[in-house]
C-alpha cells in the first residue's frame, strides 16, 4: 500500500508553511516535505547560534505542529509518477500519493562565473548566509560581499552577527538605481523598516554601488579580490568572498510535472492563475517558484495556494495583498537589473561547469545547448546543470532543456526498491 | 550546379562513419542532418563495443567493425576504454554452455575465455555471491558515441563534405529536396535509423525502447562491462518488455546501468516502472549498486529491421538510393563495418565481408 | 541553544564539534579540506543549500553525500577526498 494524503506541500519555507497551515485548517490531511534538515526555507533558515526569528517559529508551529500535518524533514522529491511522488530521505525511498500538490520549491542563487570563482572561500551571498547559520567559522574573518540586491545586506548582517569583519558590500547596480529603489520603499513600510534596521546594523560597513568583483585570487583558497567600480580597479584582501547576483525560481519539479513555465528574464518561473493554479490539474505553486517576489509575497501566495488546493474559498483581500507584494518584486527586478558587464567577467579559461570542469571557451564554440553538453559534458554532473545552466542562460547561451528524473541525485535503492510505507511510521513534529 | 557523389542523410554514428569513409575514398559528399550530430539513438546508447555470438552474420559484421575501431583507441574524445566484457553465468547450466559460445566467437576470430567462479570474484569482487562463473572477452571496449560521431563528421567536413542542418522534404531519383528549399543532386544514402520508413516506407523498422541510468562517480566498483549470459534471451526474445543485467564502468568512474527493451512504446518519457524492473535485476547481480546515487535517467529507441540484421545496401527497386540503418542495439559497434559494406558497394567494389545477409532486398514488398 | 557537543571522525581525526551544526561546517571548523574537482582543483561549499554539490563527502562509507544538508551525528564517519 502506498501512503496517501489529501495534499502534499513541497517546501517548508514561508510559502509552503502558509500553504500547509491553510489546507490543514480546512480539515485536509497534509504532508509537508522539505529537503533541508529543518523547516523555514532559506530565508528563515535555522541559525545554529541565534535560532530562528519569532515569526518563523510561529509559522513553523502553526503548520508543522498542526494535527492534520505530517512534516517530513530532510526529504526530497526525486521523481513523479501518475498521482504519486517518489521521495527519499537519508535512509529510504518511498511513494506518496496525493490528491493535490502545492509546489513551494523556492529559489536558489544566480551565481555567475568570474576568474577565481571556484577557489575555496568563494561562495554565493545567500550561500555565505546559509553556511554562517550552519555554524561556519567566521569569527575574525575578513568577508567581502558583492553581487546585487537586498540579499547582500542580509548576508552581511548575518556574517557580522557571527563575528565576521565585513570589509565591504559591492552592489553592481548604479547609485541612481539603488536610490530610486530606496526612495520607493515607503510604499512597503515593512520593507522600509527592515532596510533601515539592516543599514543601521551595517553602519560601519562600506557600501559601494556600481562596483563589481572581477577576479578572485589565492592559492588554495581566496585571499583577495579585484573590484572594478567608479574609482577604478582596486584589490581588496579577504578571507571569504561572497558573490550573488540575485535569485532564480526553482522550477525543476514543476517542469517534471509538465506545468507550463513562463520567462523570468533569461530564466523561467511557474505560470500560475489568480488562485495559484498551475497549468496541470490539482497542482498549485506559490512563492519564489512563481517568480522572485520576496517573503511577504511567498506567505500570501502560500496561503492562497493552500486554500485553493483544499477547495476552500479564497478571500479577495488575500489576492489584493498578493498583487501588492508582487509589485514590490517588480520594483526590485527593475532597479537591480544586471548590467551587461557582469555577464562578461568570465573568459575562455574560466570554469563554467564546476561538476565536470568545463571552461566557458569549450562551451562557447557550440551554438546548441544539447550539442555543447554532448561534446563537453557541461551540465552532466551531480548538480544536473543547476549552477552552470542558470549562468549560461544569463550569459545568453540559451535556456536549459527539459527536466528528466531524478530531480536530484537519488540512491539506486530508492529507484529500484522503494519501501511500501513510510509516512505512517514517521515521527511527527515536536515543537 | 554540380552534383554530389553521395548525399548522406542522417549524422548519427552510422551516417557519420559513412561520411568519414566516403570522404576518405575521395567522394564529394553532402551530409544532411536536421538535429544535433549523434543526438539520436547514438547519444542514448551505452557505447559498448561488443560481439554477440547468436547470429553468424551479425557476428561477422561486429568482428569486422571491432578491428576497425582499433584505429580510434587513442582518440581522446572517443573516451575509448578497454574494460573488456565479462558475461556472468547465474547457474551451472549457463556455465556449461560457455565453451560453445567461445567456439562460435573463435570461428569469427573473437578471443574469449571461460573463468570459473573463483576467477570471476577475483575479477569483480562486488558481484553477488553464488554465481557459477563467466566468460571474459578481454579485448572489448566502451566509447562515448556522440563525440565519435562528431569527430567523424568534422573529419569529413575537412575533406570537403558539405553540411546541411536541414531535413529532407522529398527523396526522388535525382537526389533530395530539403525543407529549406535547397535541392541536392546525387545518389542518396539513408542512415536515418528509426526514421527510415518516413523516407522509404518499403523497409519496415520497429522501435524498441530502452532505459538507461547513470550514477555519480564511484571508481573501482566494477572493472568490466558486465552482462548476464541470459542477456541474449532479453535482446532477441519477442517479449513486449524485458530487462537484463548490463552495467558498464565509464572512464569517469560513473556506472552506466541497463538494459530494458520494450516494443511499441511510443512516448520518450522515463517509465519509473521499467527503471524499477531494470534496477531490481541489477541489484540481483550487483547488490552494492543500491547505495550509489543515480544522476540521470534517459530513454532511447533502437531501430529494428524485419530480422534483426541491419539494412546495408541498395534500397529495393531503387537505382540511386542506398541504406545503412536499423542496427538495433549494435549500431555503435557495427558502424565502421556498416559504412564500408555500403560505401564499397556504392563504389562498385566487393566489401571485405559478404554483404548478402544485410541486403535490404531480402525484404519482400 | 544547547551547548552540547558531538564526537565524530573527519578524515580519521576524532573531533568534538557543537551539536546541531552541519557536516560541512564541522569540516571547516576542524580545518580539513573539502573535495577535489575532476581535474584536481580544491573546492569548497558554494551555495550552502544543497544545489551546487561542491561539498560532497563520504559519510559512513557512502560517497557523494552533500555535507551542507546533513547535521552532525554522534559517531559519524566523514571522509573528504581533499
Amino acid at each position: 500500500m502506498v501512503d496517501a494524503c489529501d495534499i502534499v506541500v513541497v517546501g517548508a519555507g514561508p510559502a509552503g508553511l502558509a500553504a500547509a497551515e491553510a489546507a490543514a485548517s480546512h480539515g485536509k490531511r497534509v504532508v509537508l516535505i522539505d529537503s533541508q534538515p529543518r523547516a523555514g526555507g532559506q530565508v528563515w533558515r535555522h541559525d545554529a547560534l541565534h535560532g530562528q526569528p519569532r515569526v518563523a517559529m510561529d509559522a513553523i508551529r502553526a503548520a508543522a505542529g498542526n494535527a492534520n500535518v505530517t512534516y517530513l524533514e530532510g526529504t526530497q522529491v526525486v521523481a513523479v509518477e501518475p498521482e504519486r511522488l517518489l521521495l527519499q530521505d537519508a535512509r529510504r525511498g518511498f511513494h506518496l500519493a496525493y490528491g493535490a500538490l502545492v509546489l513551494a520549491t523556492g529559489a536558489r542563487e544566480l551565481l555567475l562565473p568570474f576568474p577565481g570563482w571556484t577557489l575555496p572561500g568563494v561562495t554565493g551571498a545567500g550561500g555565505l548566509q546559509a553556511l554562517a547559520k550552519q555554524g561556519w567559522p567566521l569569527r575574525g574573518k575578513r568577508v567581502l560581499i558583492a553581487g546585487s540586491g537586498p540579499l547582500l545586506f542580509a548576508a552581511a548582517a548575518t556574517a557580522q552577527r557571527h563575528g565576521a569583519h565585513v570589509v565591504g558590500i559591492h552592489e553592481q547596480a548604479g547609485a541612481s538605481a539603488v536610490h530610486r529603489f530606496a526612495a520607493g520603499l515607503w510604499r512597503w513600510p515593512g520593507k522600509l523598516a527592515q532596510a533601515a534596521r539592516l543599514r543601521l546594523e551595517l553602519a560601519r560597513v562600506p557600501y559601494r554601488t556600481g562596483s563589481i568583483v572581477t577576479t578572485a585570487e589565492g592559492d588554495h583558497g581566496v585571499s583577495g579580490a579585484h573590484v572594478r567600480g567608479g574609482q577604478g580597479d582596486e584589490r581588496i584582501e579577504c578571507d571569504l568572498l561572497a558573490v550573488g547576483y540575485g535569485l532564480l525560481p526553482q522550477v525543476e519539479l514543476a517542469q517534471l510535472l509538465g506545468c507550463a513555465l513562463e520567462p523570468e528574464g533569461a530564466h523561467a518561473r511557474v505560470q500560475v492563475g489568480p488562485w495559484q493554479a498551475t497549468s496541470q490539474p490539482r497542482v498549485f505553486a506559490a512563492g519564489e517558484a512563481c517568480g522572485i517576489g520576496g517573503i511577504d509575497c511567498a506567505r500570501v501566495e502560500g496561503h492562497i495556494a493552500g486554500l485553493a488546493a483544499a477547495g476552500a474559498a479564497v478571500p479577495r483581500a488575500l489576492v489584493q495583498r498578493r498583487d501588492r507584494a508582487r509589485a514590490f518584486a517588480a520594483s526590485l527586478r527593475q532597479h537591480f537589473a544586471l548590467r551587461d558587464d557582469v555577464r562578461g567577467l568570465a573568459n575562455d579559461d574560466t570554469t563554467i561547469c564546476r561538476c565536470e570542469d568545463v571552461s566557458l571557451g569549450a562551451v562557447r564554440t557550440h551554438t546548441d545547448a544539447r550539442e555543447a553538453k554532448l561534446a563537453t559534458r557541461c551540465g552532466m554532473g551531480a548538480c544536473q546543470g543547476r549552477i552552470c545552466g542558470g549562468a549560461l542562460a544569463e550569459l545568453g547561451h540559451g535556456p536549459r532543456g527539459g527536466m528528466r528524473p531524478p530531480l536530484f541525485p537519488t540512491r539506486l535503492a530508492t529507484l529500484g526498491e522503494p519501501v511500501l510505507s513510510s509516512v505512517s511510521d514517521t515521527r511527527g513534529y515536536t515543537p | 550546379m554540380s552534383g554530389h557523389d553521395l548525399i548522406i542523410v542522417g549524422a548519427g554514428i552510422v551516417g557519420a562513419a559513412c561520411a568519414d569513409y566516403a570522404t576518405m575514398q575521395g567522394m564529394r559528399i553532402a551530409i544532411v542532418e536536421p538535429g544535433v550530430v549523434g543526438g539520436g539513438a547514438t547519444a542514448a546508447a551505452m557505447g559498448h563495443l561488443v560481439a554477440m555470438d547468436d547470429d553468424p552474420a551479425e557476428l561477422a559484421l561486429a568482428h569486422y567493425s571491432l578491428g576497425l575501431w582499433e584505429a580510434f583507441a587513442n582518440l581522446p574524445q572517443a573516451e575509448f576504454s578497454r574494460c573488456g566484457t565479462l558475461w556472468v553465468a547465474s547457474n551451472d547450466e549457463e556455465f556449461a554452455r560457455i565453451p560453445e559460445k567461445i567456439a562460435r566467437l573463435a570461428a569469427s576470430g573473437v578471443a574469449a575465455e571461460r573463468v570459473d567462479a573463483r576467477e570471476l570474484y577475483r575479477l569483480e569482487p562486488s558481484l553477488a555471491p553464488g554465481l557459477a562463473g563467466g566468460m571474459r572477452v578481454a579485448n572489448e571496449a566502451v566509447v562515448f558515441p556522440p563525440a565519435v560521431a562528431r569527430h567523424w563528421v568534422d573529419r569529413a567536413i575537412t575533406r570537403g563534405a558539405t553540411y546541411h542542418a536541414d531535413a529532407v522534404f522529398r527523396l526522388d531519383d535525382r537526389g533530395v529536396l530539403l525543407h529549406g528549399g535547397q535541392r541536392l543532386h546525387g545518389p542518396v544514402l539513408l542512415a536515418t535509423g528509426g526514421a527510415l520508413p518516413s523516407l522509404l516506407p518499403g523497409l519496415p523498422v520497429r522501435l524498441r525502447k530502452g532505459h538507461l541510468v547513470i550514477t555519480d562517480r564511484y571508481p573501482g566498483v566494477i572493472r568490466h562491462q558486465l552482462l548476464e549470459l541470459g542477456y541474449a534471451d532479453s535482446a532477441h526474445g519477442g517479449d513486449a518488455a524485458s530487462v537484463a543485467f548490463n552495467v558498464q564502468p565509464r572512464p569517469t568512474g560513473q556506472i552506466l546501468i541497463g538494459s530494458s527493451r520494450e516494443y511499441d512504446a511510443v512516448d520518450t518519457g522515463v517509465s519509473m516502472e521499467m527503471i524499477r524492473r531494470m534496477l531490481e535485476r541489477s541489484f540481483h547481480f550487483l547488490p552494492r549498486l543500491r547505495e550509489l546515487d543515480a544522476i540521470r535517467l534517459w530513454t532511447g529507441f533502437r531501430p529494428v529491421s524485419v530480422d534483426g540484421l541491419p539494412y546495408l545496401g541498395r534500397a529495393p527497386g531503387r537505382d540511386d538510393v542506398w541504406v545503412a540503418a536499423a542496427h538495433e542495439g549494435l549500431g555503435v559497434t557495427t558502424s565502421l563495418g556498416s559504412a564500408r559494406v555500403v560505401v564499397d558497394q556504392i563504389l562498385g567494389r566487393a566489401p571485405a565481408i559478404d554483404p548478402t545477409p544485410y541486403d535490404p532486398s531480402r525484404v519482400q514488398p | 541553544m544547547k551547548m552540547s557537543t558531538v564526537r565524530l571522525t573527519i578524515n580519521g581525526l576524532r573531533v568534538h564539534v557543537p551539536a546541531g551544526i552541519s557536516v560541512a561546517t564541522a569540516i571547516a571548523l576542524v580545518g580539513q579540506p573539502f573535495r577535489h574537482s575532476v581535474t584536481g582543483e580544491p573546492r569548497a561549499p558554494l551555495c550552502g543549500m544543497g544545489v551546487c554539490f561542491e561539498c560532497r563527502v563520504r559519510i559512513d562509507g557512502v560517497a557523494q553525500q552533500r555535507a551542507c544538508q546533513r547535521v552532525v551525528n554522534p559517531g559519524m564517519r566523514v571522509e573528504t577526498d581533499g
